[in-house]
């Protein structure tokens, strides 16, 4: 029992995660109808960055944290003028190829940059442990859990009060329109990867402390898409809660295979099997807007 | 061929049956049949390692001809496609290992076989178009990765499975000379049958169902039938593809069938040209040569400053991955026709030679 309601905790950090993760892919999604299958090498890029700056240039952290987000968010814009933004008007194969070879090409130099193996993140706290309701839980565990609730809150606020966000939001909405009210729909976009750049390197950095910096970081963009399938493509609170429903779902899926199935990598699986139900049965998903299309 | 985009000047047809025609002039079927003739002659005066080469892109050029069936000619993407290949491989050598069916026949069996996987995965294709399928063949693609570490009895597990080669009464198609005619027999024999399927009424319907799917269904075309078919041809092509694969070389592991192999069949018809039978072919020599060329560019600046800097010897694996990103989104950028339409545009050119435009 004990085991189940650790893998229930450990579910929803992660599950926190994926939802960050999920959200910023939502935010590139609903401002500029591109699906970025290179979210998670931004995690990637992000968390190789700040492990860099730690590292190698002996930094302390909350000097080279800001330089990473500084760094992403250059690396966001720039990403964006170069490649996506010739890409407007064309197929939707096209944009998708584009941001699978992007992926393709960021996680092989990586790889040649900082090498195949996982390399763990300098010591950030003083206690490795910290004791919540009874059990013994990672404190960089419930950093992450901190730091995504605060990004959630931040999301919140930045659509519903922050001019910029509103102007997004218009953005998403119809971009005609938005441009007609004196919106720059370009720098929307740009923004918009500026700001997922950056949330993906949070959640990047929060991973490799965990878990330590390697190319496996890059598997959370293909988890994304289950969550993001299940809460909604083009909804911000479904995304939350299709990463939190993936990551309690996977432990639980660990759960059962270990105890009872014996099947193996169900932990990896499962939402796959899960991503193909909802697609079969309500592709749109639990917050998303149905599309209608007229002739 | 359909998808032309673009039709060149000079390029006169004056009835619907010359439009259909498999090769648009005589020419360009006498140059045809004259390449496969060379091609014949190919064994008697190439080294193995060319050899090699030509035959990867036979089997190769297969499924990739049924990945743009899929994408090009009916607008369904998949990102799944080298688990379909590697599930032709690993059905082909059961086939013959477990129930000693002869590989001949293996062969095109286990290309069935893949076309009901297919069309099982297949079944939300229907249902889904654009992203939505994208994601959903990702999912099939994770999903058939996990199925072939885990299923020993099928694939042979972590230790993979070893294939029969190839014999017909009694003559084994075991060295390179001898299975480069299996590759080319096959290779023309499925090109030829996908060139006709697009002159029929069921190919004309796919590209319908591409360019417009709403107007495709109001015009009487069944459009979950032909989501559906496209899905299971691709399998189909897949499955034969992976089948020679697996005969080729006599061995098939489960490590093999990655996503990065299913980008890199996308590469090749991104490159070779949507919709274009002749450019997947085109497509599939660039993505083959490419890491060679990559081999031979390391190996031209070896030594040099650059070189050391690089460390590009130990990395060379990386510098070929990216190299396959790099090539997709430039193609997509600059060219997104892919090499069909230049070629289409070179020979437009000298035909009006000098008077062109």
């Amino acid at each position: 029992m004990t085991l189940l309601f650790q893998l229930l905790v450990n579910g929803l950090i992660v599950g926190a995660l994926y939802g960050v993760v999920a959200m910023s892919f939502v935010l590139i999604y609903k401002a500029s109808r591109i699906v970025n299958f290179a979210q998670g090498e931004f995690l990637l890029i992000g968390a190789w960055t700040c492990w860099w700056l730690l590292t190698h240039w002996q930094l302390p952290f909350w000097i080279g944290f800001p330089i990473t987000l500084a760094f992403m968010l250059a690396f966001g814009v720039i990403l964006q003028i170069v490649v996506l933004r010739p890409m407007i008007g064309e197929p939707i194969i096209s944009v998708i190829m584009v941001t699978i070879g992007l992926s393709i090409v960021f996680q092989a130099a990586m790889k040649w940059m900082f090498g195949v193996f996982a390399k763990p993140f300098p010591q950030i706290f003083a206690s490795p442990t910290v004791n919540l309701f009874g059990l013994e839980v990672q404190t960089v565990y419930v950093m992450s859990l901190l730091i995504s609730i605060l990004i959630m809150a931040g999301f919140g606020w930045f659509f519903k009060y922050s001019r910029v966000g509103l102007a997004m939001r218009a953005t998403a909405f119809d971009q005609q329109v938005a441009q007609s009210l004196g919106i720059s729909v370009r720098h929307m976009f740009a923004m918009s990867w500026a700001i997922s750049a950056m949330v993906s390197a949070v959640a990047g950095v929060t991973v490799g402390v965990v878990n330590g910096v390697s190319s496996a970081l890059s598997f959370f963009g293909i988890k994304v898409f289950p969550a993001v399938i299940l809460g909604g493509l083009d909804s911000v609170i479904g995304a939350v809660v299709g990463g939190l429903i993936v990551g309690v779902l996977e432990n639980l899926a660990h759960y059962l295979d270990s105890q009872w199935l014996n099947w193996g990598n169900m932990y990896e699986i499962a939402p796959f099997y899960v991503l193909i139900a909802i697609l079969m049965i309500k592709p749109y998903g639990l917050f998303g807007t149905k599309d209608i299309e007229r002739v | 061929m359909a998808s032309v985009s673009i039709i060149p000047s000079g390029d006169y047809k004056t009835s619907y049956g010359s439009d259909t025609t498999i090769f648009p002039t005589k020419t360009s079927r006498n140059f045809a049949i004259l390449g496969v003739v060379l091609l014949l002659a190919c064994p008697a005066f190439m080294d193995r390692y060319w050899l090699s080469l030509l035959i990867q892109i036979g089997y190769l050029g297969i499924a990739a001809l049924g990945l743009n069936i899929l994408v090009g000619f009916t607008g369904q993407i998949s990102i799944g496609h080298s688990a379909f290949f590697g599930f032709g491989a690993f059905a082909s050598a059961w086939l013959s290992n477990s129930l000693g069916v002869p590989v001949a026949l293996a062969i095109p069996l286990a290309g069935v076989v893949t076309t009901l996987v297919g069309l099982l995965f297949g079944m939300p294709a229907a249902r889904l178009k654009g992203l939505y399928l994208a994601i959903a063949t990702l999912a099939a693609q994770y999903i058939l990765q996990d199925f072939f570490a885990r299923a020993d009895w099928f694939t042979g597990g972590t230790a993979g499975t070893i294939a029969e080669p190839l014999t017909i009464f009694g003559f084994a198609f075991d060295t390179d000379e001898r299975f480069f005619y299996v590759a080319l027999v096959a290779l023309v024999v499925m090109y030829i049958l996908a060139t006709n399927l697009m002159r029929t009424r069921d190919g004309r319907a796919l590209v319908a169902v591409r360019d417009h799917y709403l107007s495709a269904e109001i015009m009487g075309i069944n459009l979950t039938k032909y989501r559906t078919m496209s899905f299971g041809i691709s399998a189909f092509y897949a499955g034969i593809g992976g089948a020679l694969y697996a005969h080729y070389l006599q061995f098939v592991s489960v490590e093999g069938f990655t996503i990065l192999f299913s980008i890199q069949f996308l590469g090749m018809i991104i490159i070779g040209g949507l919709g274009s039978i002749m450019g997947t072919l085109m497509g599939t020599a660039f993505m083959v040569f490419l890491p060679e060329a990559m081999q031979a560019l390391t190996k031209l600046v070896s030594g040099t400053a650059l070189d050391t800097a690089l460390n590009l010897k130990d990395n060379i694996a990386f510098l070929r991955e990216m190299s396959i990103g790099l090539v997709i989104i430039l193609f997509l950028v600059f060219e997104p026709d892919g090499l069909a339409h230049r070629w289409k545009q070179i020979k437009a050119y000298w035909k009006l030679y000098p008077f062109s435009h």
